[in-house]
């Protein structure tokens, strides 16, 4: 089972903050001496955890980065070198994510929401924002095809067939980048969908995370755009398939802003550069290629010229055309 | 069924196994639920007795303030500490947002009107002639009092039990307030929503299963502690027992 494997890592995790020799034995005693629990327990908790802002660093990062594995991975690899900081992680969706930065209470931020990250930036809360990495949307939906958009290339035509044979489509309806792109797909299908006002009785705005979508689209037969990584780290329990891999693919594009005047921004800037290195870049790449056979993320930004996947007219102020340090 | 039953097996490796992840956020959900419910204990029991006893006028309204604090949505409790602690917010300067103490102020403010009105309730099911016969007897005020609350001790053992299992079990002021950081903040009902988002259900359930198993020995000894002595006093008493 995957569980055991993420419960080692973190167990992992949680002998590099220092969980000492003295709390594992006192544990044990616990778990024989049922009275004993409460004060135990209590008390082991008590010497761990040392969170000194000193050399830790506040960050907050939309789901999939973090349910991937991803940043984890980073993580690690982050604190070995030269700095020496280590992650302080708070997972969210992207709003909530930019939200916590608006009130400087986390220094870096990893989102997914072009049009919103340039207005966080034009707001004066970050300097700039910066090209992270990409991964691609993709329709999902019940094995059994009622709309029959399987191997359709055009995203949009794919919409249009689901909502001609009134299939049902599970949106996130959470004003997350996914959605804002799902409502934009809409549009360019000539299909009229508004937020909290669902267009008929196949389409349900769910209000939640990817994941959850995906869930229910699965147990409701739906079908549902999601971002690529989110549905290969999913899929082996849910009941659908990829159906529409679009081409131009519909990239999703992350990127990293340095919260001003958050605490650390030392710490803050130092990450953000490490992260645009070769060494981090990699990292990034080779990320799942042993579980899933491909990589989830590619780092930097797309090759292809962004007009023809620019459905929402993002006023991205792309203000860095060399990606960083690409290798 | 499988499902369950591995659930289940694996919630067992889990408890008996001393997995260090699972006994971290296991301890911290301990401590922090616990410290929430004995500050709660500390501003609950007070104003429930005195509430409880007292007559003045608007005592009804604030009772009825009390039940309502029954149904705080705990994020709507989370969402109010976080902007009380906020870098941006009035008590920002003093850096408790993303901490365990942060984690016990929300959790003390829902379990509060727990501990107040069960606590109110045994206080006024306890029949007054208790403090007039002690009165009589020549007890002090502050000693009638005392014999009074003895009386109630088995509702204020009530209060106690229901304000932990309130505050052990939700998710959205600690989410909120605490943030789920691995090592600093994490729970056991914020690891549960995460495990959940990444698709391992199996592994929440088990770790849902290791929370009540938990919660049940807990419960255990508060009720030990509870009904150990008091059962034959009740049953001589004859004094109606509402709670039990």
């Amino acid at each position: 089972m995957g569980s055991r494997t993420y419960l080692t890592t973190a167990a992992h995790a949680g002998a590099r903050t220092g969980v000492k020799p003295r709390a594992r034995a006192c544990a044990r005693k616990a778990s024989r001496v049922a009275l004993a629990v409460v004060g135990a327990v209590g008390a082991c908790g008590g010497e761990r955890s040392d969170h000194g802002a000193g050399n830790a660093l506040t960050l907050a990062t939309t789901t999939t980065i973090e349910d991937s594995g991803l940043l984890s991975v980073l993580d690690s690899a982050f604190r070995a070198s030269p700095p020496q900081v280590r992650l302080r992680v708070i997972v969210a969706g992207s709003g909530e994510v930019l939200a916590l930065g608006r009130r400087r209470d986390v220094a870096v931020l990893l989102t997914h929401a072009p049009a919103a990250e340039s207005a966080f930036v034009a707001a004066g809360f970050a300097a700039e924002r910066r090209p992270l990495m990409y991964s691609e949307f993709v329709l999902v939906g019940p094995p059994s095809d009622p709309a029959g958009v399987r191997g359709e290339r055009d995203a949009a035509a794919a919409l249009r067939r689901i909502s001609s044979a009134r299939a049902r489509f599970a949106s996130r309806g959470d004003d997350s980048g996914t959605h804002q792109r799902e409502l934009a797909l809409w549009r360019e299908a000539g299909i009229g969908v508004e937020p909290g006002r669902p267009p008929a009785d196949w389409y349900a705005e769910i209000g939640q995370g990817m994941g959850e979508t995906l869930r229910i689209a699965s147990e409701t037969e739906a079908y549902a755009l999601t971002d690529r990584p989110t549905f290969l780290v999913l899929q082996s329990g849910l009941r659908l398939e990829l159906l529409v891999e679009p081409d131009p693919p519909l990239w999703n594009r992350y990127a990293v802003l340095v919260v001003e005047g958050a605490a650390n921004i030392e710490a803050a800037r130092a990450f953000a550069d490490w992260l645009a290195s070769p060494a981090a870049q990699e990292l990034i790449r080779s990320y799942g290629r042993a579980r899933f056979g491909r990589s989830l993320f590619m780092p930097g930004v797309p090759e292809t010229s962004p007009q023809h996947t620019g459905l929402q007219s993002e006023p991205e102020p792309e203000s860095d055309p060399e990606p960083e340090s690409e290798p | 069924m499988d499902v369950f039953l591995e659930a289940a097996r694996e919630a067992a490796r889990l408890l008996f196994s001393g997995d260090s992840y699972v006994r971290d956020i296991l301890g911290l959900s301990l401590r922090v639920s616990g410290t929430a419910v004995l500050v709660g204990v500390l501003i609950g029991i007070p104003v429930g007795v005195a509430v409880g006893i007292g007559r003045f006028p608007g005592r009804q309204l604030v009772v009825a303030l009390i039940h309502t604090g029954f149904a705080l949505p705990p994020v709507v409790v989370g969402l109010f500490v976080y902007m009380l602690l906020s870098r941006e917010g009035p008590a920002g300067a003093l850096e408790l947002l993303f901490t365990p103490t942060a984690m016990v102020l929300a959790q003390a403010l829902l379990a509060s009107p727990y501990v107040a009105g069960i606590t109110l309730a045994a206080v006024q099911a306890v029949p007054s002639d208790v403090r007039l016969e002690a009165r009589a007897l020549g007890a002090t005020r502050v000693q009638a009092l005392w014999a009074h609350l003895r009386e109630a001790r088995l509702g204020l053992g009530a209060a106690v039990v229901a304000g932990f299992g309130a505050v052990l079990s939700e998710v959205g002021a600690v989410m909120m307030v605490g943030g789920n950081i691995l090592g600093e903040t994490r729970v056991m009902t914020t690891a549960i929503v995460l495990e959940t988002r990444r698709g391992r259900y199996g592994t929440a359930l088990a770790l849902g299963l290791v929370l009540l198993a938990v919660a049940f020995t807990v419960n255990l000894i508060l009720t030990r502690l509870q009904q150990g002595r008091q059962a034959a006093v009740w049953s001589t008493a004859g004094v109606e027992r509402p709670w039990a």
